[in-house]
């Protein structure tokens, strides 16, 4: 009788038929996939490989690109061309102290919206439920409005004739308004503001998931406050801590509105630097690499953060 | 150890930290309230205040650069919104409720791309790659800006999506399968109406993130082609008048609205 092969005819065809399903499904939900990542594929990522060819040409006169091989857009960096002498190279550090300057702020920013913001989420995270969440809508608000709207309300109080410096000479601290506005500090003024929401938000994520019988274990062992919170509730939510910093510290690095509004555009970020080059300055290559400059610098971030970040899950 | 006097040691506060908070909210909010305040000021000045009036919010609403301005921003985002919102929904389907399959972590890597990229590098990119493509095809128009804008609000759209369909019963759909439904019948029947409150917080993130937008609309929109936010960046370059606050307050109210219904939405449990 045949029926050990009847027996395998069957299963070769019930096996060959779950893998037809199984192909159709595959290949459906990539029909599905297609529009939307096929779209950004074109419009977000192809520019971006467009954008490392434009950074080794040389630039056009009226904006644009000529088609000429040159790494003078990486040069540029460093050196200026000797207006007479094109072979000539000086040193010129003007572009390197926008990147430093733009690190520096976007740092200082970080850490200021990690000292407001951190006893902010902790707060929150501590209030009864129903609470928590108006807390958070509260929080989260700012970050859906307009951030040009929000910059230009910032303007609106630090300028010379503006709410504080109302306040402050109206108390009489002060006879003459403190110029606040197109400085340092304005735009540093202005990074908080923005991206505070970004603080609080992935810190309360991990404070809500604090265990509190290990804080209460802590206080049993005679901990003191300032020991409990340094030794057992910050390495607790440094996950938390660490994505908060990368989503500030990235659009901090790239931001464009702060230091236009509130730097007066004179104090330049290397997001104005960027954008100049595309506008008046007409230097498509040399914008073209310093994009991809302040890409890598990111990329090399994120990588670094996310290896670190991993190792420390490995260890818990 | 005078708090112990007081009260039971509560073991769950840390001074200070409760007035930070509220600083925190005065600092997130007092700027904004500024500007609404003085955008209902009668005088010209954005400093003074004398008298409570209407009058900006009319002479906005006169004013023609205004009104084109904000025909632009309400066409841009209509679009983008209707196109990112059935692109982010169809990939939603494909990417949730499934064994992992190959190239998915690709798939979300490539949706959730606009969000890693800084807003600056994306919109010098998007105008060097448009610049490229209008000088090779000669095509111009509006369908540039409605592209870029679509391209950053799909993951907008895709997060709540993806979130809503996530949290959903699978045996729904399993029992009008049973019951011989078509696939397409189990879809528009059970799957869609489901899912409907997620794709329609997706759609109103979406919205909101086109109708602020500056950077990216700022590089690559043409002449005739101006959103409200580059109206008001143009004007504020330009001096400081009260109209401005009257634009930014109705464009506030408008975001706080949607966001405030997105999350009224996002309460109700599937």
């Amino acid at each position: 009788m045949s029926t050990p092969d009847t027996h395998a005819q069957a299963d070769a065809a019930l096996r060959a038929a779950i893998r037809q399903r199984e192909r159709e499904a595959f290949r459906n939900r990539w029909l599905l996939l297609a529009p939307g990542v096929g779209l950004i594929a074109c419009v977000g990522l192809l520019p971006l490989a467009l954008t490392m060819i434009y950074s080794f040409l040389e630039p056009g006169t009226y904006g644009g690109v000529t088609w000429t091989f040159s790494t003078g857009a990486y040069e540029q960096f460093l050196f200026e061309r000797d207006l007479f002498d094109e072979t000539l190279l000086t040193f010129n550090p003007s572009y390197v102290i926008i990147f430093a300057r733009s690190i520096f702020l976007a740092l200082v920013a970080t850490v200021g919206t990690l000292l407001v913001g951190y006893p902010t989420a902790y707060f929150i995270a501590t209030r009864p439920r129903e609470s928590r969440n108006l807390w958070l809508f509260l929080i989260t608000l700012p970050f859906w409005t307009n951030l040009l709207i929000r910059t230009y309300a910032m303007l609106l109080i630090i300028r010379d004739e503006g709410l504080i410096n109302a306040v402050l000479m109206g108390v009489g601290v002060v006879e003459q308004p403190v110029g606040i506005l197109y400085t340092d500090f304005a735009v540093f003024l202005g990074l908080i503001y923005s991206f505070l929401p970004f603080m609080v938000l992935p810190v309360y994520a991990s404070l809500e998931k604090l265990d509190f019988r290990l804080v209460e274990a802590a206080y049993d062992l005679y901990a003191t406050r300032w020991r409990v919170l340094r030794r057992v509730i910050i390495p607790a939510t440094r996950p938390g801590i660490v994505a908060g910093c990368i989503l500030v510290f990235i659009p901090g690095l790239g931001a464009y509105i702060t230091p236009e509004l509130l730097g007066g555009g004179k104090k330049l970020m290397i997001g104005n630097m960027i954008a100049l080059q595309f506008g008046t300055a007409r230097n498509w290559p040399f914008g073209s690499a310093a994009a991809l400059i302040l890409m890598a610098m990111v990329v090399l971030m994120l990588v670094f953060l996310m290896r670190r970040g991993g190792r420390q899950v490995g260890h818990g | 150890m005078a708090e112990r006097k007081g009260r039971p040691f509560n073991l769950k506060s840390q001074p200070g930290f409760t007035q930070i908070a509220w600083a925190c909210v005065v600092f997130l909010y007092a700027p904004i309230l500024v500007l609404i305040a003085f955008s209902f000021n009668e005088n010209r000045s954005v400093v003074r205040w004398t008298e409570f009036s209407f009058d900006w919010y009319v002479s906005a609403f006169q004013n023609d650069g205004i009104r084109n301005a904000a025909i632009v921003s309400l066409k841009v985002a209509t679009s983008a919104t209707l196109i990112a919102t059935t692109f982010a929904t169809m990939a939603a389907l494909a990417t949730t409720r499934t064994a992992p399959f190959r190239g998915q972590g690709l798939a979300f890597g490539i949706i959730n791309q606009p969000l890693m990229v800084p807003e600056i590098v994306t919109a010098v990119v998007t105008l060097s790659f448009f610049a490229l493509v209008k000088q090779v095809t000669g095509l111009t128009g509006i369908g540039y800006l409605i592209l870029a804008h679509t391209v950053f609000c799909i993951p907008f759209a895709y997060m709540p999506i993806r979130a809503r369909l996530e949290d959903m019963n699978l045996t729904l759909e399993q029992a009008a399968a049973d019951l011989y439904a078509t696939p397409f019948r189990v879809f528009r029947r059970v799957t869609l109406p489901l899912m409907a409150p997620g794709i329609l917080a997706g759609a109103m993130l979406a919205f909101v993130v086109s109708l602020d937008d500056v950077i990216i609309t700022l590089m690559i929109s043409g002449p005739g082609e101006t959103t409200l936010p580059i109206y008001i960046f143009g004007q504020i370059r330009r001096g400081i008048t009260p109209e401005i606050n009257a634009v930014s307050t109705v464009l506030l109210g408008v975001s706080v609205l949607l966001v405030s219904s997105f999350f009224l939405i996002g309460r109700k449990k599937a």
